[in-house]
C-alpha cells in the first residue's frame, strides 16, 4: 500500500538511521567524525548528517512521495566510539550510487561536505574517509599518464625522482628564474618546480617564464644527456586562461605542467587532467589550502579524502607531506595515504586511519611528492618511507648549497643514488643512513659540504592531527 | 669566494658531463655491489635484460637489445656472464642491466654496469 502524506517535522532517525542496512557493493560509503551539541542523541545527529548530505531536509514535504525515497536516501548504518576522545563519535553513511553524477567528484563533494557542515546540531564535523565503489571509479578519468607511463616518458627507473622548488618564491625576473632552473637541472635534478603562488605576476609574466625555463630544460638535457622537466604552473584566474597557458606549454614541448587543485578548483582540475591525457602531458598537482581543510582533528576533510578525490579528478603527482620535514604529517597516516595514491587495492587499516577497503581497479596511480624543509640528511629516511615511486623535492636543500644550485642538485642526486644502491644491497637505510652518506661523500665534494651545512637542522614539533588512538 | 667550488659540466666535454640515469652519479659499481644489484632484481621476481648503446645515443628509449630478456633466469653468475659477453662484443658502449617488472609493465631497475667511452 502506498504511503500517506503526513505534514510536520519528523525525527531524522525515523528515516535515516538504519542499523540493519546491508551495505551494497555499489554504495558510496563515508565515515564522518561527529562532535554533537550537548544533549543531542548520537543516532539522531548521525541520521541528520546522512539526511542533510543526501535527500533530506528539516521537514516532511509532499514531493517526497513522488519518488522512491528508500532508493535514493543516504543512510547512517553504524556508529562507533572514537578511541581516546569522548566528545565525538564516528558515523558511517551509505549513499546509493544513483545519487551522483558520473565522473564528478565535484558533485560528490557538494553533497557530502555541503550544507551539512554548517548544521546547527553539530559542534564540529569531519569527513574522515570515503569508499568510492569500483563502479564509480570507472566513470572517472583519473591520472592523465600514471606512474609507469611517466617513467617511460622521462626514462627514469629504479629510483625516486628528484625535484626542487625555485626560491625565492616570488620576485625573480623570468631570465633569472630560468637560470636557477638550469643550474639545478644540469646538476642532476629531474625536475624543477614553480612554487604554488607563481602564476603570472607583474615581475614575471607566465609566457616569459615558460620561454626561459624551456631553454633551461633543453640546455640541461643536452649537457647531461638525461631528460628533464619543470612544472610550469598553469593555475590561472579563469579556466580559459589556464587552458591558454597549458596549450603554450605543449607548443614549447614541455613534458609537464602544474595545477593547484584546491584553490584552482576541482572543475578546472578535472578538465585540465583530461586535456593532459589527450595531449600527452604530465600533470603535477599542488595542494595549497589543504591544511585549512584537513588539519583540525575535529572539523573539515581528512587529507586521505582529498587524495582520493585528486586521484579521481586527475593528476600524476600530488604533494603528500614528508613525515620528516618542516610540515605537519603523522608517519602512519602518511603511509596510509601514500598507498591510497599509488596502489590498486588498499585494505581497511585503522592503525593508518583507513576506514574502508578501496579498489581502484586499473586506474593509474599518483606519485607522492615529498617537499618542504628536507635536505640530504633526510635522504635515507625518505627513500625508506617513500620507495622508488615518489618525487623528493629539495628547495632550500638544493638552492641553499654553499656552492650554488648545480652543486646542491648533485649532492642530492649522489645521496639518493647511494641510498638506492645500499637499499638494493639489503642495508637498513634509517639505521645505516649516516654511514651510507659519509661513504658517498668521499667521492662527492658537493655532498660532503652539503652534509656539513645542514648537519644540525631538525624539525621536532609534535603533530597536531594524529591517528585516533586511546592516547589520553 | 675561494672556498666555492665550480660545478664544471658543459656541452663540449661529454666524458665529464653526460650522464646515463640511475647510479651514473656514483663511482662505477663494485663487483660486490653488482652481484647484490643482480640479486635484488632476481629477488623481486623481475626478468633480467641487457641492452647497450653508443654513449652519444644514450638518451634514446631504445638501446640495442642484447639477445632477449632472460626470462626466469635467477642465477647471478649466468647474468654476469651475459653482461660480460655483451661488453666484450661492444667494448666502447654503455651496457645496462634492467629488471623487467611484467606486472607494472615497467623496468623496476635499470643501471649501467659497463660504462662506455664518451667522445
Amino acid at each position: 500500500m502506498a504511503k500517506q502524506y503526513d505534514a510536520g517535522v519528523k525525527e531524522y532517525r525515523d528515516t535515516y538511521w538504519t542499523p540493519d542496512y546491508a551495505v551494497q557493493e555499489t554504495d558510496i560509503l563515508a565515515c564522518f567524525k561527529i562532535t554533537p551539541q550537548d544533549g543531542v542523541p548520537r543516532e539522531e545527529v548521525a541520521a541528520a548528517v546522512a539526511a542533510e548530505s543526501s535527500t533530506g531536509t528539516w521537514t516532511t514535504v509532499w514531493t517526497d512521495l513522488l519518488t522512491d525515497l528508500d532508493h535514493y536516501k543516504g543512510r547512517c548504518y553504524a556508529i562507533e566510539d572514537v578511541p581516546g576522545d569522548d566528545t565525538c563519535f564516528y558515523a558511517f553513511v551509505a549513499y546509493p550510487i544513483d545519487l551522483f553524477e558520473e565522473g564528478s567528484v565535484v558533485n560528490i563533494l557538494t553533497s557530502l561536505v555541503g550544507n551539512v557542515f554548517g548544521f546547527k546540531a553539530l559542534r564540529a564535523l569531519r569527513l574522515e574517509d570515503i569508499r568510492f565503489p569500483i563502479a564509480y571509479v570507472m566513470t572517472c578519468n583519473g591520472p592523465p599518464q600514471g606512474i609507469q607511463q611517466e617513467r617511460d616518458i622521462l626514462n627514469k627507473y629504479g629510483r625516486p625522482l628528484l625535484g626542487c622548488t625555485i626560491k625565492p618564491k616570488l620576485g625573480l625576473s623570468a631570465k633569472n628564474y630560468g637560470r636557477a632552473c638550469y643550474e639545478g637541472l644540469r646538476g642532476g635534478l629531474d625536475f624543477t618546480k614553480d612554487d604554488e603562488n607563481v602564476n603570472s605576476q607583474p615581475f614575471m609574466r607566465w609566457r616569459a617564464r615558460f620561454d626561459f625555463v624551456m631553454e633551461a630544460i633543453h640546455k640541461a638535457e643536452a649537457e647531461t644527456g638525461e631528460r628533464k622537466g619543470h612544472y610550469l604552473n598553469v593555475t590561472a584566474p579563469t579556466c580559459d586562461e589556464m587552458m591558454k597557458r597549458a596549450e603554450y606549454a605543449k607548443e614549447l614541448g614541455a613534458p609537464i605542467i602544474m595545477h593547484d587543485y584546491l584553490t584552482g578548483g576541482l572543475t578546472a582540475n578535472t578538465g585540465l587532467a583530461q586535456w593532459c591525457q589527450d595531449n600527452g602531458m604530465l600533470l603535477h598537482i599542488h595542494r595549497a589550502m589543504h591544511a585549512v581543510l584537513d588539519r583540525n582533528p575535529h572539523h573539515g576533510i581528512h587529507f586521505r579524502v582529498l587524495a582520493k578525490v585528486l586521484r579521481l579528478s586527475g593528476g600524476d603527482h600530488l604533494h603528500s607531506g614528508t613525515v620528516v620535514g618542516k610540515l605537519e604529517g603523522d608517519r602512519d597516516a602518511t603511509l596510509g595515504w601514500i598507498d591510497i595514491m599509488r596502489d590498486s587495492f588498499i585494505k581497511e587499516d585503522r592503525s593508518r586511519g583507513i576506514f574502508f577497503d578501496q579498489d581502484w581497479g586499473s586506474m593509474p596511480g599518483v606519485i607522492p611528492v615529498a617537499s618542504g624543509g628536507i635536505h640530504v640528511w633526510h635522504m635515507p629516511a625518505l627513500v625508506n618511507i617513500f620507495g622508488d615511486d615518489s618525487c623528493l623535492q629539495f628547495g632550500g636543500g638544493t638552492l641553499g648549497h654553499p656552492w650554488g644550485n648545480a652543486a646542491g642538485a648533485a649532492a642530492n642526486r649522489v645521496a639518493v643514488e647511494a641510498c638506492v644502491e645500499a637499499r638494493n644491497m639489503g642495508v637498513e637505510l634509517e639505521k645505516e643512513g649516516k654511514d651510507i652518506l659519509q661513504k658517498a661523500a668521499k667521492h662527492s665534494p658537493e655532498l660532503k659540504i652539503a652534509m656539513e651545512t645542514w648537519k644540525e637542522i631538525k624539525f621536532e614539533f609534535d603533530t597536531v592531527d594524529k591517528i585516533d588512538v586511546a592516547h589520553k | 669566494m675561494s672556498d666555492v667550488q665550480d660545478y664544471g659540466s658543459n656541452l663540449s666535454d661529454a666524458a665529464l658531463s653526460r650522464k646515463y640515469e640511475t647510479f651514473s652519479y656514483l663511482p662505477a659499481l663494485s663487483t660486490e655491489s653488482t652481484r647484490a644489484q643482480i640479486q635484488y632484481i632476481v629477488d623481486k621476481g623481475w626478468n633480467p635484460g641487457i641492452e647497450h648503446t653508443e654513449p652519444e645515443n644514450a638518451i634514446s628509449n631504445y638501446w640495442y637489445m642484447w639477445k632477449l630478456p632472460m626470462f626466469g633466469e635467477t642465477d647471478v653468475d649466468v647474468i654476469l656472464a651475459e653482461l660480460e659477453a655483451c661488453h666484450k662484443a661492444h667494448p666502447d658502449n654503455h651496457v645496462r642491466l634492467l629488471g623487467f617488472d611484467n606486472f607494472a609493465q615497467s623496468a623496476g631497475a635499470s643501471m649501467v654496469i659497463y660504462r662506455g667511452v664518451s667522445v
